[in-house]
């Protein structure tokens, strides 16, 4: 029987397993946070332990930070002191940090990739669900709370009980104007918020292979939003092509080495998956979540589910979704005005998201009952924004570049979606609350927003398309 | 260095009947910003326990004195979302020892198990009877018995057995946690670093 690209690179990872109890899994990389890390600090301290491999953990302040203004001090109180209780957790500890200022600095599942650091066959952990991300190289990645932060630090290890594994085929041409955040909001929509729990998933199909490693990773950081422990899809010549020549990608003999080994990374044939679900790219259409998980999505131009049509005892649930975001049974989303746009977070904040944004919005103007913001993953995708002229194309449409951080996806900071505001965002959670208390989220590709963004209400980006083809 | 104790309760409930209860509901975003594990409990449900002004919502059931106990009763795919652990700190430390539902999401339930906080799984039929006790009498008593796995309303005396993963309860049992265990096979670990 042959073997799944999840259990290669699972068992190469394996430093002990027993009988009864889960796998002890070595970590390659651990990814820390400010949010997450201060009380697996003080964990380690009360145990008198060292970071175990601080040369394996790599720092980062993204949840908490401002997105204007990073060079003067953060002004809330709690933020500052939890970002400045990082900094000195990293230097006590001898972790490198890519603190505000740095080049480095921006959003975890931002930096990792774009550093080279997150590889294929690799294990990758760190304190946020999101994790899956890194997945995308076909490489273990998932998130862990702060406990597990701990028993990283302290082990470079992590007690795991291994996953089932499922398989998600795409495959067939997508529609213009459909991209790998509908693949994904669609199979979410499709399966449930809880559809994926207890599986490692991986992608596969021609679909998925035709994406960048952008829109892999768009697809493997929502894994979590189907409740999957994490994603991957199997290297190839674009991830090759990707990882090739980053900071941190291995250089010379060991390049050659690591690509050798990276090309035995797929799924064998006959490998044995505990479920395996297919979608075709035709029947996909631009996706906009109505509700308050992310399983609640539903083409543009549907209708909201009505709520007889849930069974007896999930109705009031649904209710209760419904009222929150002000929406009734049936109802249809497209042409419904909207307040903010989001452009950001670790799903959609990389340099060829902004790209795309840019060469939609080039030439057009936000509406004016819409406030945008669009928030670089990091650092170094701001730089290469500025670099080609993309801020003042956003700056002429009414779409301020921000400064690298989670944002508005969470709310953490100061950008936080005002009470009863609907926000068209390309992020990943429309939880309630998820964006600034009692704010409502409707989940969408970078293309939905901005399309939503420049009329003021949700909006069928193929509507632009098809205009723009006859101009 | 051992965790909290956890073999058998037998108390109250609160009912809390909705599905995908995500972990920003269970505590927002905005509350993670303190560096200790302490006092996340005040903070609970925030944002369905109070309103904007910080006033109690009397409709919630949190702030409705006929329910309490030590077990949280909730709806199916219970702790979806962020990995934030502080979601099981403020359950725990609002003063519950067991959440039961009839899923749990995978980060939410290792996050409890790893805080002494017991995430016990139960069939849907069951999740409904518990709910049906408990809305006909408030004070209904739930039994919960680590040791020998089962949940019971005790006075109809309908029970139902659970899982639990072996060493996760041979941990919870014990006090034990992850580090210890890891930590007693650190040679393995440079083994395997040396041999890659
Ligand atoms: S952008 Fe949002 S989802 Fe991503 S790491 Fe930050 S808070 Fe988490």
């Amino acid at each position: 029987m042959g073997q799944t690209l999840f259990d290669k690179i699972w068992d190469a990872h394996v430093v002990s397993s027993n009988e009864g109890f889960p796998d002890i899994l070595y970590i390659d990389t651990h990814f820390i946070h400010e949010v997450t890390s201060p009380q697996a600090f003080d964990g380690l301290r009360a145990r008198g332990l060292p970071v175990f491999r601080p040369k394996q953990t790599v720092a980062t302040a993204d949840h908490n930070v401002p997105t204007w203004d990073q060079h003067l001090p953060i002004k809330e109180e709690l933020s500052r002191y939890q970002v400045d209780m990082l900094t000195k957790n990293c230097a006590e500890f001898g972790i490198e940090l890519y603190g505000l200022g740095h080049p480095f600095q921006g959003i975890v599942h931002v930096i990792g990739p774009e550093l080279g650091i997150t590889r294929p066959g690799g294990t990758y952990v760190c304190g946020d669900s999101h994790t899956s991300t890194h997945g995308a190289f076909g490489a273990i990645a998932f998130g862990i709370g702060t406990s597990q932060v701990e028993q990283v630090m302290a082990t470079q290890c992590l007690l795991q009980q291994r996953p089932k594994r499922m398989k998600i085929e795409v495959n067939g041409k997508l529609q213009n104007g459909v991209g790998a955040k509908d693949i994904i909001l669609y199979i979410i929509a499709q399966i449930s918020a809880a559809g994926g729990t207890g599986y490692a998933v991986e992608y596969a199909g021609d679909t998925i292979r035709s994406l960048s490693m952008e829109g892999r990773m768009t697809i493997c950081n929502m894994s979590i939003e189907m409740g999957a422990r994490c994603g991957l899809i199997a290297p190839d010549e674009t991830t090759i092509n990707y990882v090739k020549g980053r900071e941190f990608a291995p250089k010379g003999e060991a390049w050659d080495e690591a690509v050798a080994y990276w090309q035995t990374l797929y799924s064998d044939e006959d490998a044995d998956f505990d479920s395996v679900l297919s979608f075709k790219a035709e029947d996909i259409e631009p996706m906009i979540t109505y509700g308050t998980n992310p399983g609640m999505g539903i083409g543009v131009t549907q209708h909201v589910p009505e709520t007889a049509s849930f069974e007896q005892k999930q109705q009031g649930s649904y209710k209760k979704a419904l009222d929150y975001m002000g929406l009734h049974d049936d109802e249809q989303l497209l042409g419904k005005p909207i307040d903010y746009v989001f452009i950001g977070s670790c799903t959609n904040s990389r340099i060829e998201d902004l790209r795309q944004v840019a060469e939609f919005v080039k030439g057009k103007h936000k509406a004016d009952n819409v406030t945008v913001w669009v928030v670089p993953g990091s650092k170094q995708v701001q730089e290469q924004a500025i670099r080609e002229g993309l801020d003042k194309i956003f700056d002429a449409a009414g779409f301020p570049l921000r400064e690298p951080g989670c944002s508005a996806c969470l709310g953490m900071n100061e950008d936080k979606i005002p009470a009863g505001k609907y926000c068209v965002s390309t992020s990943n959670r429309n939880f309630e609350g998820r964006q600034g208390p009692n704010s409502r989220t409707f989940l969408a590709s970078p293309l939905t927003a901005a399309a939503s963004a420049i009329t003021g209400v949700v909006t069928d980006i193929r509507s632009f398309l098809k205009e723009e083809e006859l101009v | 260095m051992s965790t909290k104790i956890f073999k058998h309760i037998q108390t109250s409930v609160v009912p809390l009947p909705i599905e995908n209860i995500d972990t920003d509901q269970i505590i927002p975003a905005r509350f993670l910003k303190a560096t200790t594990r302490e006092g996340f409990g005040n903070n609970l449900f925030r944002d369905w326990r109070y309103d904007n002004e910080g006033n109690p919502k009397t409709d919630f059931v949190l702030n409705e004195p006929i329910y309490s106990g030590k077990i949280l009763v909730a709806g199916k795919n219970f702790g979806c979302g962020s990995s934030r652990e502080h979601a099981a700190w403020a359950i725990a430390d609002y003063g519950f020892d067991a959440v039961v539902s009839s899923f749990f999401a995978d980060i939410f339930k290792g996050n409890a198990l790893n805080n002494g906080l017991l995430p016990v799984q139960v069939s849907d039929d069951f999740l409904a009877k518990l709910f049906a006790a408990v809305f006909a009498d408030p004070h209904a008593v739930i039994e919960i018995d680590l040791v020998d796995q089962f949940i019971k309303i005790v006075a109809t005396g309908e029970q139902e057995s659970f899982e639990v993963n072996p060493y996760k309860k041979a941990c919870m049992t014990n006090g034990y946690d992850d580090i210890d265990y890891i930590l007693s096979k650190k040679e393995l670990i440079t083994e395997f670093e040396e041999a890659r």
